[in-house]
């Protein structure tokens, strides 16, 4: 994990797996990042909608925008001050 | 002022796993979930794919748990290191191909292991003594602890006033007086216990939350190690048997035919790797064939079957196409197999 924010936004990749994979690979994914990075999460999975979002809030992240995009499931997330 | 204790809550989405968590939240103790992602798991998955599940209201119960409970969930992926959970259970299976005891043993010495990387004092279970026949059991209760490596640091607050103190009890990190003497399997104390806290809503799993409980899976997965050079599985074979009427005409081969459209649009993700079969003249499923040595005269059973699930199962000859992976699709014309003709013992 790094310290200082570097505003760099990551696209994750989840489209085949099924929950709670996608939100398995945002957390280890988050893990690596510092405080302001951004996360986007594409998945096939509906049920991703839910819990990434879910996740988020436990865990003192912000969710920015989630819903559908070309038939994909987007959630695009920025990274809180709470470390995993 | 000292900081307050830390405990980490095995937390599976149940009721009895966010109870622990709870009482001992009311002790002022810090407390974080941790769920486990071994890929025999129930939840979600069959509702993910089924088109006509779609609809209902889907969560993920840890995390809901968790949500409820005001605590980070730490979600972990040990789908690897659980297959020898799975393929060599030291304490045997149970009814089906549940490994139970081992697994409650490999999850708490998972959490063990958290929680010293983590600088946490204690492990929290929602075991209760009695409730399952293999893992919760008076004198396997003691055996989860000892092999876990998690010793007195595991503390079941639901039970704990049935087992001997722990430590956390016995340095005053919690107060035994306000634990639990719960066993048997009846539920009416932990729903009188959820009603005092003001639980609504909690996940009621009939049939347990692992699919190696489940007698058809576990037969799906047997079959599956009866067929291949060893015992062994990846997680898209897990998958795979979550999905899909299962039917093995032949040893070399099985044939997972998709039931709705959700389905065939999860088995379309794998056309890439499996020999596969399709309708083209009727509506109709999506057909994966499994195997080694796959000859074309077993491709044309496989499109028979496929033809018998379609729409076109009455018609006299249904198109269908036939694609092995790398190769271009052909097209045949097939009599759909009669009902009668399936013999039984091909679905598994």
């Amino acid at each position: 994990m790094s310290g200082a924010p570097s505003g760099r936004v990551v696209e994750l990749d989840l489209r085949g797996l099924l929950c709670p994979l996608p939100v398995i690979r945002v957390q280890d994914r988050v893990a690596e990042l510092a405080p302001g990075d951004e996360v986007v999460a594409v998945c096939s999975d509906p049920g991703a909608l839910n819990d990434i979002p879910a996740w988020c809030k436990i865990n003192g992240h912000f969710v920015l925008w989630k819903g559908e995009r070309d038939g994909d499931y987007v959630v695009h997330l920025r990274v809180g001050g709470h470390r995993e | 002022m000292s900081e307050p204790r830390k405990a980490i809550a095995l937390i599976s989405g149940g009721l009895d796993s966010m109870l622990a968590a709870r009482i001992v939240q009311e002790q002022g103790v810090h407390v974080e979930g941790i769920n486990f992602f071994t890929g025999f798991c129930v939840e979600g998955h069959t509702h993910a794919i089924r088109k006509r599940d779609r609809n209902r209201p889907k969560r993920n119960n840890a995390l809901w748990v968790a949500e409820q409970l005001g605590i980070k969930l730490h979600i972990i992926d040990v789908v690897e290191p659980y297959k020898d959970v799975v393929l060599n259970p030291r304490h045997g299976y149970g009814a089906n191909l549940n490994p139970c005891l081992d697994c409650k043993i490999f999850m708490v010495s998972k959490a063990y292991e958290w929680l010293r990387q983590h600088g946490f004092d204690f492990i929290v279970t929602g075991e209760v003594v009695g409730q399952r026949p293999m893992s919760q059991r008076r004198d396997t209760m003691p055996v989860v602890a000892r092999e876990s490596g998690a010793y007195d640091l595991l503390l079941r607050p639901l039970c704990a006033k049935n087992l001997p103190p722990t430590l956390p009890e016995r340095e005053g990190w919690v107060d035994r007086d306000k634990l639990y003497a719960i066993s048997g399997r009846s539920r009416k104390v932990q729903q009188a216990l959820a009603r005092q806290f003001g639980i609504t809503g909690y996940a009621q799993p009939a049939g347990g939350c692992c699919f190696l409980t489940d007698a058809n899976y576990s037969a799906k997965l047997r079959d599956l190690w009866a067929h291949r050079p060893g015992r062994r599985y990846e997680l898209d074979d897990l998958m795979l048997l979550k999905v899909g009427r299962h039917l093995r005409p032949r040893p070399h081969f099985k044939l997972i035919v998709s039931r709705e459209e959700g389905e065939t649009r999860f088995l379309e993700g794998y056309r890439k790797r499996f020999a596969h079969v399709r309708t083209v003249s009727h509506g109709g499923p999506l057909t994966l064939v499994e195997g080694e040595g796959i000859e074309d005269g077993d491709l044309e059973l496989a499109a028979r079957v496929t033809a018998r699930y379609s729409q076109g199962r009455d018609a006299e000859r249904v198109e269908v196409e036939v694609v092995r992976p790398g190769e271009a699709p052909r097209r045949l014309q097939v009599r759909p197999m009669a009902p009668e003709e399936i013999p039984r013992d091909w679905y598994l």
